[in-house]
């Protein structure tokens, strides 16, 4: 466990002196910022609309949550897709390149407390980038009356996807010592994982329901609508744990190369 | 005591070390040497638990490094061919960072951290981010985490290379104190460094031993030199080959380092 902190506390650090974290931060949350103005200014041009044309139940079923939070969700995962590579990347690479890795795989430290360690600082980077993003709510809380619970659980489902996507991404750094391959390979891997349930539409597939299961917006669209079932926590949990035990083996795996 | 019984590790069909035994002794200082590709710093990375070798066995302390490993890591200072030196740390974090890493507990981690700084004498540069230090600097640094949780046995792969005169001699003098209560092996293909530090050699050329020998049994009419070339030819029939080596010995002897 100490090892664990050590090694996270050190990625950290690096994280802000190098300084990636602010630069990923400060896109993401531009991006965030755009969006959120063009989606409020799509919304009360739709309201004046609906009110100007008296559509009593258009107006009923139109929300904040809906117009607003859930297309913002949505557009945030797909910047995670591009920016979490951009985190990652390093984690491995990095000290491969720079001979660290000696360092650390020569030292009385397992394995499994390096990927721990790095999977820690970087998810911890991922949480801050949505935390912060988490202002826009707050503002629409202030000036509007969206549902908060729903609001929420989609937050609560950005990090998870965020949590994924780290640990594809160190995964795919653990594979190489060029920082480039890593983030293009771990964007390939999550634009996969995004766009994998697509053949399945045209319905006549066989695998389907698999390919459905395994697509991350299915998940991810279910907890944007506030609804959070196990289904879906498994899934995320599961693909965490996949990831990064293939980061521990090909880590390891290291040492007999 | 660092021993190392029968190595021998593959790359593929490619031996780089072929059933590689020696032994190191507390108190003494091994110089390890060989031609350049012979396999040392192969070597070096098995005995430190890097990787593991193919077969043969190695005992640190009395524990196998591949089996006990965690333990046996434990007593192992190791300073590799690039120090691993993070750019973006300040010395002083980095030591930090290598301390906790190698177990030193938290109460003397200040104590260890201003021990390393001085022994290896980065008073001045301890505040400074490792990135911009010259290369002697961050070998002086390499060496520093080499030794912050004060272990048993130091493996030093060339630990000179890129020093300028006054610092070689410092760090000599430095490693000859810390080999007093310590089993100290050290790469080179320096000859002179190996007769002014050590007390035993091991040659190794084309991935085998082919000398292990006390420095005092020697016989001082014989030149270091003529050991390591006589001990060379042994492995390579072609005299063309011992030659390009010698070459290459001298210009490591004058200061530029090949390859």
């Amino acid at each position: 466990m100490r090892n664990t902190l050590t090694i996270a506390g050190r990625e950290l650090q690096s994280y802000f002196v190098q300084p990636v974290a602010y630069v990923v931060l400060t896109v993401f949350l531009l991006l965030a910022g755009w969006f959120f103005f063009a989606l409020l200014r799509r919304f009360e041009l739709i309201l004046e609309m609906y009110a100007a044309l008296r559509n009593q139940p258009g107006l009923q079923n139109f929300n904040l949550n809906q117009a607003v939070i859930e297309p913002l969700l949505h557009n945030l995962a797909v910047v995670l897709v591009i920016l979490v590579p951009a985190i990652t990347m390093r984690t491995f690479a990095e000290e491969k390149r720079a001979g660290t890795y000696e360092l650390l795989l020569t030292s009385p430290v397992k394995i499994g407390e390096i990927v721990a360690g790095k999977y820690i600082a970087a998810s911890l980077v991922v949480i801050l980038m949505v935390a912060l993003a988490g202002i826009f709510p707050i503002i629409l809380v202030f000036f509007g009356d969206p549902e908060i619970g729903v609001m929420l659980a989609g937050y609560l489902g950005l990090i998870f996807v965020g949590l994924c996507f780290v640990a594809v991404g160190l995964f795919t750094s653990s594979l190489t010592s060029n920082q480039i391959i890593a983030a293009i390979s771990s964007f390939g891997a999550l634009l996969l994982l995004y766009v994998i349930s697509w053949p399945a539409e045209t319905g006549e597939l066989q695998l389907a329901g698999l390919l459905r299961y395994l697509a991350l917006p299915e998940h991810f669209a279910q907890m944007v609508k506030g609804i959070i079932s196990t289904q879906d926590i498994v899934y995320f949990l599961s693909l965490i744990a996949v990831a990064l035990f293939l980061t521990q083996r090909s880590a390891e795996s290291a040492r007999w190369r | 005591m660092i021993e190392v019984k029968g190595l021998t590790k593959a790359y593929g069909n490619f031996l780089a070390v072929k059933d590689v035994s020696f032994t190191a002794e507390k108190g003494q200082i091994l110089g390890f040497l060989g031609p350049n590709g012979a396999g040392k710093t192969t070597t070096m990375r098995i005995i430190t638990g890097f990787m593991p070798a193919t077969s043969g066995q190695v005992l640190v302390e009395g524990l196998d490094i591949f089996t006990q490993s965690l333990e046996a890591r434990r007593q192992i200072g190791y300073l590799p061919e690039n120090p691993p030196v993070y750019p973006d740390m300040r010395v002083d974090n980095y030591l930090r960072f290598v301390a906790k890493l190698k177990g030193v507990s938290r109460n003397r981690l200040e104590e260890a951290i201003a021990n390393a700084v001085s022994a290896c004498g980065l008073e001045d540069v301890r505040y400074r981010i490792s990135g911009q230090l010259s290369k002697g600097y961050r070998q002086r640094v390499g060496l520093a985490a080499a030794i912050v949780h004060d272990p048993p046995v130091l493996i030093l792969d060339e630990p000179t290379i890129g020093l300028d005169p006054r610092q070689i001699i410092e760090i000599r003098k430095l490693i000859r104190g810390l080999a007093k209560q310590r089993t100290v092996v050290l790469s080179t293909h320096i000859l002179p460094e190996v007769s002014q530090v050590c007390d035993k050699v091991v040659i190794i050329s084309d991935g085998r031993v082919v000398l292990e020998e006390r420095l005092d049994e020697i016989s001082p009419e014989v030149s270091l030199e003529d050991v390591f070339l006589k001990a060379i030819a042994k492995e390579q029939p072609s005299g063309l080959v011992a030659e390009a080596e010698l070459e290459e010995v001298e210009a490591g002897r004058s200061g530029g380092q090949p390859g």
